[in-house]
């Protein structure tokens, strides 16, 4: 039986993904568990694997090409299979024709290219109609769609069907019943995802912006820091702590290292941050819209600077992790994040996050909290500041800190509490030994 | 740890089994707990056993009128007890097939009462279960009597269908309380074993939730057989004796006495929320009594889901279906098709059928909907006639502009079979100009399907 291949929610919040490359071609031989394709998701480049034995077919998605979750894009037949196979000859190509159509014709060179793709078996050739123009491309919508689009003056090739397979429906055509009354719009909508865009497109040539269009992480960025900053009532508390003894300790303790991998001011944050947690359940809690979740874990999330966005690396019961080890796992979690090799479980499920600038002399700022959690550590730079002590001016290193509170599960007191235990934890390194 | 799965599904009725095989067949490491039979109330006491006994009473009824076919029979005797034995058989091949099913796919099925634990867990015994990924509940529901007004299931004169599929015998008379599906269908059946039946129903007909028509359809066809209707009735009180109940029935302002042998309960359900551990794993009930769930069937606790009659009604085998295969996509990272609730079919199985999906008419009034009734009687159909089985109709509702099929309604021997026609059109949005266009043999009675679009449009050719 010929088993489809879908595009896979790869990551919990992911809604369409990127191809990037195929790592079988149309015809290859393919193993349950093989990589099929690489798959760009919001958050990372995620393998996607084989569910069936068999041989690819029907490949229907380019290199690049961006499809929603749940999108067929090929399918996996049985050896010797024949229903619905891909026709083995190259079908006139089409001159103008549809980007699908392209796909197609791309795929099918592809195969003729392979030299050790076993020979396709004999086939009946699928009714796939040779549109000579994209406007002979036949639109997927039910007959009721179609029906109230005529009636509506809406044209189906405009509109992104939500029904099995991209196909139009009902659904999809609602609101549209009062855009009959203003003149119906043609405008070029290349992703349009509501009916009808009214938003009116200026055809000017020396454009005075350039339109880019979002990646996935950057609209997972968007989604995420709306979500947060709209319903989420924040509130930011700023303390500055004297970072003395505690640079004299990673001094120290990165001699005592040598090569084997070196202490960062930020893996002390971690870790003292992760200690105090555990003295101050009621920072480590997710809000959960009918319940507070206060969790007896400390899991760590450390937010990563990305090529093209951040992602927040999790490092897992940092409160048990020794220096050493948040350090390690932090460069592996980073480099990966920055390879984008994350895996989903290493960037889900932080009970708290840290923020820092710091390498960037950012003295102190505002981080926007990542939802469920209820707080974020923004961390600023280190740096050596005058500071009066016992009636004397001194140079010392110091660093501030500001927490990011939802206001829903911290109270003010709540936060301040917490901050002092961490700012004393750092001032006093050796109480993290305690 | 040997007792860890992926998913862990409690309850092994319709629901449950199908999400088990389902999560199996996508690759997860699924256990399903079960205390009783594999198969739940549908296949070992609801709907697989009554069909059967439906059938032995339509083969009754084929026997009583085999005369006028050309074939005497001599005189027609029915003994209960023997198609009970049998409608037993057919439920142990059916709960045996599930059995098979979730070694095919190689479900681990654990014997006992499963408790939920907080943190995906799911105690048997004294054995601990832990679900890496979720816990469905599928515990469904059960039966119910009316105690506040003194029918408690007794189980000898006042009893539910639990009782009514094991009787060797068919009672002299039966008082049926409640003529949804369940009350409608043992009522046929006893009726066809000889019983002398009175079916009672509170609302004001017969099959309340069907289509008015299709309810007139029913009350004349019972009538005429000898069935005593009393829609819009009111037990007021009872007396149970032991071998008998004597009910006080108010109906129409009037008040009236009657005698049974045994009182079928056939009103209303329970679900089965009891002593599996919600409150521990933080699972909440919605007002209703039905477990809260959220659009993708997710409770109250994340990685809990609730499928099935536990979930909300309609309290259906084929609803639960769907919804254990839904969730079993979604854990498994594929995005399936949204339930449409709207588009859940409903059947009873008595004689003629009563069969339909979306809107009544009287529900297309309430909403105001511009629409418009095409309807086809089988006593028009040539096949029907051939078959003798002429009792009945289709009938198409279409909204007045686009012709989308707001509701069809079927009553008919074969109606069970017919709606699927127009639960595919539904499903795929078409309207009633595909559902004529496509070529309906002859002679079928699902021709009918056809003719009532076509009358929809004012064009019906066999009328």
């Amino acid at each position: 039986m010929a088993t489809t291949v879908f595009m896979e929610a790869l990551s919990p919040t992911m809604e369409e993904g990127r191809l990037v490359k195929w790592h079988k071609r149309e015809g290859d031989a393919v193993k349950v568990g093989d990589t099929l394709a690489e798959v760009e998701t919001d958050k990372a480049i995620m393998d996607l694997q084989a569910r069936a034995d068999g041989m690819l077919r029907q490949v229907s998605v380019a290199e690049g090409q961006t499809v929603p979750v749940g999108k067929e894009i090929a399918v996996i037949v049985a050896p010797g299979e024949t229903v619905g196979a891909a026709p083995v000859a190259p079908a006139p190509a089409a001159t103008t024709g549809s980007g699908k159509r392209e796909t197609l014709k791309d795929s099918l060179t592809v195969a003729g290219n392979v030299a050790t793709a076993p020979a396709p078996p004999p086939v009946a050739v699928a009714a796939i109609p040779a549109p000579t123009t994209a406007d002979a491309a036949p639109i997927k919508a039910s007959p009721l769609a179609r029906r109230i689009a005529k009636e509506a003056g809406v044209d189906l090739k405009r509109l992104t069907g939500s029904g099995p397979g991209g196909r139009v429906i009902r659904r999809d055509l609602e609101g549209v019943a009062v855009g009959r009354e203003a003149a119906p719009v043609a405008v070029p909508a290349p992703a349009a995802t509501f009916p009808v865009s009214r938003v009116p497109s200026p055809e000017r040539t020396g454009a005075p912006y350039e339109d880019v269009p979002l990646t996935q992480i950057r609209k997972t960025i968007a989604k995420r820091l709306a979500a947060s900053l709209g319903p989420v009532p924040h509130y930011f508390l700023t303390t500055e702590v004297d970072m003395e003894r505690a640079a004299e300790a990673r001094e120290a303790l990165n001699r005592e290292l040598g090569d084997e991998g070196r202490i960062s001011f930020n893996d002390i944050v971690v870790k003292a941050a992760a200690l105090a947690l555990t003295r101050h359940r009621a920072c480590n809690a997710w809000f959960q819209d009918d319940h507070i979740r206060y969790w007896n874990e400390v899991h760590v999330g450390v937010a990563v600077a990305v090529e093209d966005g951040l992602i927040t690396p999790v490092i897992r019961h940092a409160d048990r992790k020794s220096l050493r080890e948040i350090g390690l796992e932090t460069h592996d979690l980073a480099q990966r994040a920055r390879n984008r090799r994350l895996r989903p479980e290493e960037y889900t499920g932080s009970t708290f996050s840290v923020s820092n600038l710091g390498m960037f002399d950012i003295d102190q700022f505002t981080a926007v909290i990542n939802p469920p959690e209820a707080a974020i550590l923004a961390v600023g730079s280190v740096a050596q500041k005058p500071v009066v002590a016992d009636g004397a001016i001194l140079a010392r290193r110091r660093m501030r800190l500001t927490l990011s509170c939802d206001h829903r599960v911290i109270d003010g007191a709540t936060g301040a509490v917490f901050l002092k235990t961490l700012k004393q934890m750092l001032e006093n390194p050796l109480a993290m030994l305690l | 740890m040997a007792n860890q799965f992926d998913v862990i599904v409690l309850g092994g009725g319709p629901a449950g089994y199908v999400a088990a095989i389902r999560a199996a067949q996508l690759g997860l490491a699924t256990a399903l707990v079960e205390k009783e039979k594999l198969g739940g109330v549908c296949v070992n006491i609801g709907c697989i056993p009554t069909k059967a006994l439906l059938h032995s009473a339509y083969i009754a009824k084929l026997l009583r009128e085999a005369k006028e076919f050309g074939i005497e029979a001599g005189a027609v005797k029915t003994d209960y007890g023997v198609a009970m034995q049998r409608s037993r058989r057919v439920s142990d091949q059916n709960s045996k097939g599930v059995e098979f099913l979730m070694k095919k796919n190689k479900v681990t099925v654990v014997k006992g009462t499963g408790v939920l634990q907080p943190g995906k867990k799911v105690k048997v015994g004294s054995d601990g279960y832990e679900a890496r990924k979720a816990v469905i509940i599928a515990t469904g529901s059960r039966v119910k009597g009316l105690p506040q007004i003194g029918l408690e299931i007794n189980k000898t004169t006042v009893i539910s269908s639990d009782e009514a599929l094991f009787l060797e015998q068919a009672p002299a008379s039966l008082a049926v309380i409640g003529a949804g599906a369940v009350g409608m269908e043992f009522a046929d059946i006893f009726h066809a074993f000889g019983t002398k039946v009175t079916l009672i129903e509170v609302l004001p007909r017969i099959l309340p939730l069907e289509d008015a028509e299709a309810s007139d359809a029913l009350t004349k066809s019972y009538k005429k057989r000898g069935i005593e209707v009393l829609a819009g009735a009111k037990v007021t009180k009872a007396n149970v004796g032991k071998d008998r109940v004597a009910l006080d029935v108010e109906a129409n302002g009037a008040k009236q006495k009657l005698e049974a042998a045994v009182v079928l309960m056939a009103a209303g359900r329970a679900v089965n929320t009891e002593s599996i551990g919600l409150k521990e794993a933080g699972v909440q009930l919605n007002d209703r009594g039905f477990i809260k769930v959220d659009r993708d069937l997710q409770t109250t606790t994340p990685g809990y889901y609730a499928i099935g009659d536990v979930a909300g009604p309609p309290m259906l085998a084929h609803k639960g279906f769907r919804e254990g295969v839904v969730v079993a996509e979604q854990l498994a990272g594929l995005k399936p098709h949204a339930i449409k609730y709207d588009n859940v079919p409903s059947v009873t199985y008595c004689h003629p059928e009563v069969a339909s999906i979306g809107l009544t008419e009287d529900q297309c009034k309430e909403r105001k909907l511009d629409y418009v009734v095409g309807k086809f009687p089988f006593s028009a159909n040539g096949r029907a006639r051939g078959t003798g089985e002429t009792e009945g109709f289709v009938k198409i509702i279409r909204d007045k502009k686009y012709g989308e099929i707001l509701g069809a309604h079927i009553v008919g021997s074969p109606a069970s079979e017919l709606i699927h026609e127009l639960a595919v059109a539904r499903e795929n949005e078409y309207t009633v100009e595909e559902v004529e266009l496509a070529i309906h043999a002859h002679p079928t009675m699902s021709e009918a399907v056809a003719e009532a679009a076509l009358d929809s449009l004012g064009r019906v050719i066999h009328m």
